[in-house]
């Protein structure tokens, strides 16, 4: 068990290769559901939890079935069909397990199964050939970059409302100067790396 | 008459990135050389016809509980033969594009003119929304790609253009491109992340300022009328 490398990998998804800003994974519902705080977390928080399931089930069925059958040219196939069936699992299972968690994730969970970000991370786990821990936590630690990056977003475009800007910005594309500038701010932690 | 306004549509008041705001994740991750938004709106322009003419012809039997797991089989289907073929064929852009290509699986583009066009119009119309609604997104990438190439590398073209050996189009990556101004005094940024954000930003606001101008005029020409 390399320590070194799972710490890489997770400073990598969270701070210096953040899916949404620096690999552009997962825009559309970054976009979408940051309007208000709160509802940034819970898309956040429901993004963590199916990522790192995706990874885990993905590297699974990776392995023991495409693989061993030599079937990898089906791996987007397959993959996205594991997507959409886990999301709707998942719904089902929160829906009657856990209520609380189902009630405050409800509506972001069906958006999630075209999040890019999601088969984003399946995809770069085997192109990495990542084994099963490292995917879980690059899996989750990915989503834990998506939930930094969404709230903070969320959190200036709140302020957005009281700012002067010119009329054609209005809406979208004043969003997206502002995750420019949000990115800019995240080239910084670039330089970044495990000292030993 | 209907395919003129389809083409319309399809370009300008309905441009799938700067109207519909969708596919906003390819659009800017891979707009940094005119050789990347080429391949990725010819890709996207074939399979987003594709799975409209399958989609269209199958729109009486498929169910409508599970349209969508359907939708996704069959672009997930063309989106694999269409990889496949970049890798046999063109594996510059293959690896230019990387986890891109598989990732037109959820292309919100694609199952969104699925469900929205080719679940209820006829084959041959939908073949023309796909072609046209393609179209659409290639020009903005087009658009990105020349900006942000310009302003990072000062050049134009790049991986597409052939300089060097007399003047000709190749598509394997390996064009120079014309250098209009030095690269050195390019500002690097414009390539990285934060130009993409901030180059289409200021494209959907231009598109914006220039929809509500021709708006205005036509009210005004209304209200001249009556």
């Amino acid at each position: 068990m390399d320590v070194a490398k799972l710490l890489d990998i997770m400073l990598g998804a969270i701070l210096i290769n953040n899916f949404i800003f620096s690999q552009f994974l997962g825009i559309c519902p970054f976009m979408g559901v940051s309007k208000k705080t709160d509802t940034a977390a819970g898309m956040g928080m429901a993004v963590i939890f199916v990522m790192g399931l995706a990874s885990a089930i993905c590297w699974v069925i990776n392995k023991f079935v495409l693989v061993a059958l030599g079937l990898q040219y089906l791996q987007t196939l397959a993959y996205i069909l594991v997507i959409a069936a886990l999301v709707q699992f998942v719904e089902m299972f929160l829906k009657k397990a856990v209520p609380s968690l189902y009630s405050a994730l409800g509506i972001y969970l069906p958006l999630i199964t075209t999040n890019c970000a999601v088969l984003g991370v399946v995809l770069l786990n085997t192109q990495n050939n990542y084994n099963f821990i490292e995917s879980v936590v690059y899996g989750v630690t990915g989503g834990i970059g998506f939930l930094v990056a969404i709230v903070l977003f969320a959190s200036i475009r709140e302020k957005l409302r009281f700012a002067d800007y010119p009329k054609a910005f209005e809406g979208f594309p004043i969003a997206l100067v502002t995750a420019g500038l949000l990115a800019l701010a995240f080239m910084g932690f670039s330089g970044m790396s495990i000292p030993w | 008459m209907n395919v003129k306004k389809q083409f319309k549509d399809g370009l300008i008041t309905q441009n799938p990135v700067l109207v519909q705001l969708l596919g906003m994740c390819s659009t800017l991750a891979i707009t940094t050389s005119l050789f990347n938004g080429v391949g990725m709106g010819l890709s996207v322009i074939i399979i987003l016809t594709c799975c409209n003419i399958v989609i269209s012809a199958l729109r009486k039997v498929i169910p409508n509980d599970i349209r969508i797991a359907i939708y996704v089989v069959v672009i997930a289907g063309f989106v694999t033969i269409v990889d496949l073929l970049l890798k046999a064929f063109i594996p510059a852009l293959s690896e230019a594009l990387g986890v891109f290509i598989p990732l037109i699986v959820v292309n919100c583009i694609i199952i969104g003119r699925s469900e929205a066009f080719a679940a209820k119009n006829s084959i041959g119309a939908s073949a023309l929304d796909g072609i046209f609604q393609g179209l659409g997104y290639t020009l903005v990438l087009v658009a990105m790609c020349v900006i942000r190439e310009f302003l990072a590398k000062g050049a134009f073209g790049g991986g597409m253009l052939d300089v060097a050996n007399g003047f000709k189009v190749v598509f394997d990556g390996t064009g120079s491109g014309i250098q209009i101004f030095p690269a050195q005094y390019g500002a690097l940024i414009m390539a990285l992340p934060v130009g993409g954000f901030l180059t289409l930003g200021c494209l959907i606001a231009l598109m914006q300022h220039l929809l509500r101008k021709s708006a205005q005029k036509k009210s005004e020409k209304k209200e001249a009328a009556e």
